[in-house]
């Protein structure tokens, strides 16, 4: 009889139907995925688009890094449903005042053009392979030359238009699809923790901050593993622009907070009451102190230092493992925060998350971990460092 | 030999023959239960159980009773919180009557407890679901409230039944991404159970806190108004237990019926004005602290 696997526990007075906590910690975990696709093809965009020669060495494997993070964006979802069985008919039938509806649309868009740009990008490569290779391998790389073997340098030019036509387009796409993941809980009007204008706005720019940390996590962590020296130049680069884009994540987030407290709707002590209690570590203390001004402070000390070498890449990597902490915080303290206020405005929840079970803490971080590992078996077809290392 | 053999074969024809008649027989028999299978199937799936979108003004398939015809009703509810002694058959009655699982965290209707007591500013509000009450009860699956104020001095308290409001614009089915949770033409905001993915957005962007989550089924639930009674012509099944009159039901069609009559002779208020969801339950007789 007894089914119900999240139970919450409350004080003041909430709904009853509130006592059950629908949305999972898989729930935080999807904007998650979603923010770190779009901050990564940020990166390759910077490259492909705008020119930023010195992100070069990343402009690969940020690409690679995006298709296999977006390849499990639906995974949490499709956990999360009652019927995932049906979960095409969103597709199929979709129900176009609901911002969720687009979402089918929005991510095979998405994928599609991924996997287009990543084809161009590697055709070099893979028409390379399909012609020296003569294994299994050789076989799987000239099917992916699509019968195409033509790399003249007429053929070159032809694909970096195209390259170029991807990376522009995919830049809204990105953004479209990761500030439509904001405005799913923005445009909601029955928790002021959630109903604000900036809501899709803040998700965007974390999403960049939390991909370009992902990306110097990778990019130094791939160097290591294949015992190559780190581009430095790239690597300040990446930097950059965390530091610049942390900088407008940490303000947009300050102004949500300020506008709630200043407005002081109904309901407002409760928030108070909230992110003073049980949410002053992972609101202030984790997510604003230890995962953005943290970073944003030695960042900026670094640049203003001019910090080199072996200090530099050891600092940068500690402050992007920072964002990358403090992204994910943010997207718990706004799925799972939003859902600890109650309706009522007089009462507080707090979430227990399972450990086990198909929305458990271990699928959770499963999840968060499997891209990684497509990645680096993708990597193995694909190699994303194949210059450098030649 | 001929001859020998004659009756044999007789025998044999009118064995087959009779064989034959008997096959007849059975192969129609089997169509036409086939067909009256699959006639009550399709039947079955047009109205689906827990509602589905049927045509406009089809008067002859409607769901979910023959003959009904959902553009000449225009139905409301009414809730007159002075009356409410709080003894909770209404809340017992709904589950019953509408396959609510029986725990203390699920339900299509409520009723809520807010007692002031003297030298307080605000009220102390809860409702069935409380562990207290629960103890009180000693059962999730049966409701009472709790004697918890016997000891202080109460200023003023009062009971508020709740349930969806059947808003005139849902956020819940703005929401749905694929249209499982519609409104009806009678004004009723229905889900139909065959459709609905079990994402829970709808659960999320209800302000009033209306609808729950059926893990068993997979999908979400709330409170239909009972829509499978109001269409036969009889009242919701926690109108029909309510032993004081606090819950009010009709047709705002008929001006001459008791919601019609509930709202014309009384002050009437509605939860959340504000949300712009536009609620089709009236209260009269809550207080500023009742949202």
């Amino acid at each position: 009889m007894e089914l119900l696997s999240n139970i919450a526990q409350y004080t003041g007075w909430v709904y009853p139907n509130e006592t059950v906590f629908e949305w999972s910690v898989l729930i935080a975990v999807y904007p998650y995925l979603t923010g770190l696709v779009a901050g990564a093809f940020t990166v390759s965009s910077l490259y492909q688009v705008f020119g930023f020669e010195r992100l070069k060495p990343v402009a690969h494997v940020a690409l690679l890094t995006s298709l296999c993070f977006m390849i499990f964006v639906p995974t949490p979802l499709l956990l999360h449903l009652g019927h995932p069985e049906r979960a095409f008919e969103a597709t199929l039938t979709p129900h176009w005042t609901s911002a969720m509806a687009a979402f089918g649309y929005f991510a095979s868009f998405y994928v599609v053009l991924l996997m287009l740009e990543t084809w161009f990008a590697y055709r070099p490569f893979i028409v390379r392979q399909a012609q020296t290779r003569k294994d299994l391998l050789g076989r799987f790389y000239r099917l992916l030359t699509l019968g195409s073997y033509d790399l003249s340098e007429n053929a070159m030019r032809y694909d970096k238009k195209w390259i170029f036509a991807l990376a522009v387009t995919g830049i809204p796409a990105a953004h479209g699809l990761h500030g439509y993941v904001g405005f799913m809980y923005g445009s909601l009007k029955s928790r002021e923790w959630w109903s604000s204008d900036l809501m899709p706005v803040i998700f965007l720019f974390s999403a960049i901050i939390s991909g370009v940390a992902l990306l110097i996590v990778i990019y130094v962590a791939a160097c290591k593993l294949r015992n190559v020296p780190i581009d430095l130049a790239c690597l300040k680069g990446l930097a950059y622009t965390v530091w610049a884009f942390i900088m407008v994540a940490l303000v947009l987030e300050g102004l949500e907070f300020a506008n709630i407290v200043y407005k002081g709707r109904e309901g407002v002590e409760m928030i108070m009451q909230y992110v003073t209690g049980p949410l002053l570590v992972p609101y202030f203390v984790l997510q604003f102190g230890v995962g953005a001004i943290t970073p944003l402070l030695l960042l900026s000390y670094m640049i203003w230092r001019g910090t080199t070498g072996r200090a530099l890449v050891v600092g940068v990597t500690l402050c992007a493992c920072l964002v990358l902490f403090s992204v994910f915080m943010m997207r718990w303290n706004v799925v799972i925060g939003g859902q600890e206020i109650s309706k009522t405005g007089k009462g507080l929840l707090s979430y227990n998350p399972l450990i086990l079970g198909k929305e458990g803490m271990f699928v959770a971080i499963a999840l968060i971990i499997a891209p990684i590992v497509t990645l680096l078996g993708l990597s193995r077809l694909f190699p994303p460092f194949e210059e450098k290392a030649t | 030999m001929n001859e020998k053999s004659k009756p044999s074969l007789d025998a044999r024809r009118a064995f087959l023959g009779k064989l034959g008649a008997a096959t007849c027989t059975a192969g129609a028999v089997a169509g036409a239960v086939a067909l009256g299978t699959l006639r009550s199937a399709v039947a079955k799936a047009e109205p689906a159980p827990s509602g589905a979108k049927g045509e406009s003004g089809a008067a002859a398939k409607s769901f979910p009773t023959p003959n009904y015809d959902w553009t000449k009703h225009q139905w409301a509810f009414g809730v007159d919180a002075t009356k409410c002694i709080g003894c909770l058959r209404c809340v017992e009655a709904c589950k019953r009557e509408n396959d609510v699982p029986r725990n203390a965290h699920q339900f299509r209707t409520w009723v809520e407890r807010y007692v002031y007591l003297e030298g307080e500013d605000s009220a102390h509000i809860d409702s069935q679901q409380d562990p207290v009450n629960i103890r009180a009860s000693g059962s999730e699956k049966e409701y009472r409230f709790a004697n918890r104020y016997k000891d202080v001095k109460v200023d003023k308290a009062f009971f508020v039944p709740k349930l969806c409001n059947h808003c005139t614009h849902p956020a819940c089915v703005q929401v749905c991404p694929v249209g499982a949770t519609y409104k009806t033409e009678d004004g009723v905001v229905l889900i139909d159970h065959e459709y609905c993915i079990g994402c829970r957005y709808c659960v999320q962007a209800c302000p009033y806190g209306a609808r729950y989550f059926n893990e068993e089924k997979g999908v979400s639930d709330k409170c239909t108004w009972c829509y499978h009674r109001i269409t036969k012509g009889l009242q919701p099944a926690c109108v029909e237990v309510c032993p004081v009159g606090a819950r009010i039901f009709g047709d705002l069609r008929d001006k001459q019926s008791p919601i019609s009559l509930f709202i014309r002779n009384n002050r009437v208020a509605v939860l959340k004005p504000e949300s712009g969801n536009a609620p089709n339950v009236f209260y009269v007789g809550i207080d500023k602290e009742v949202n």
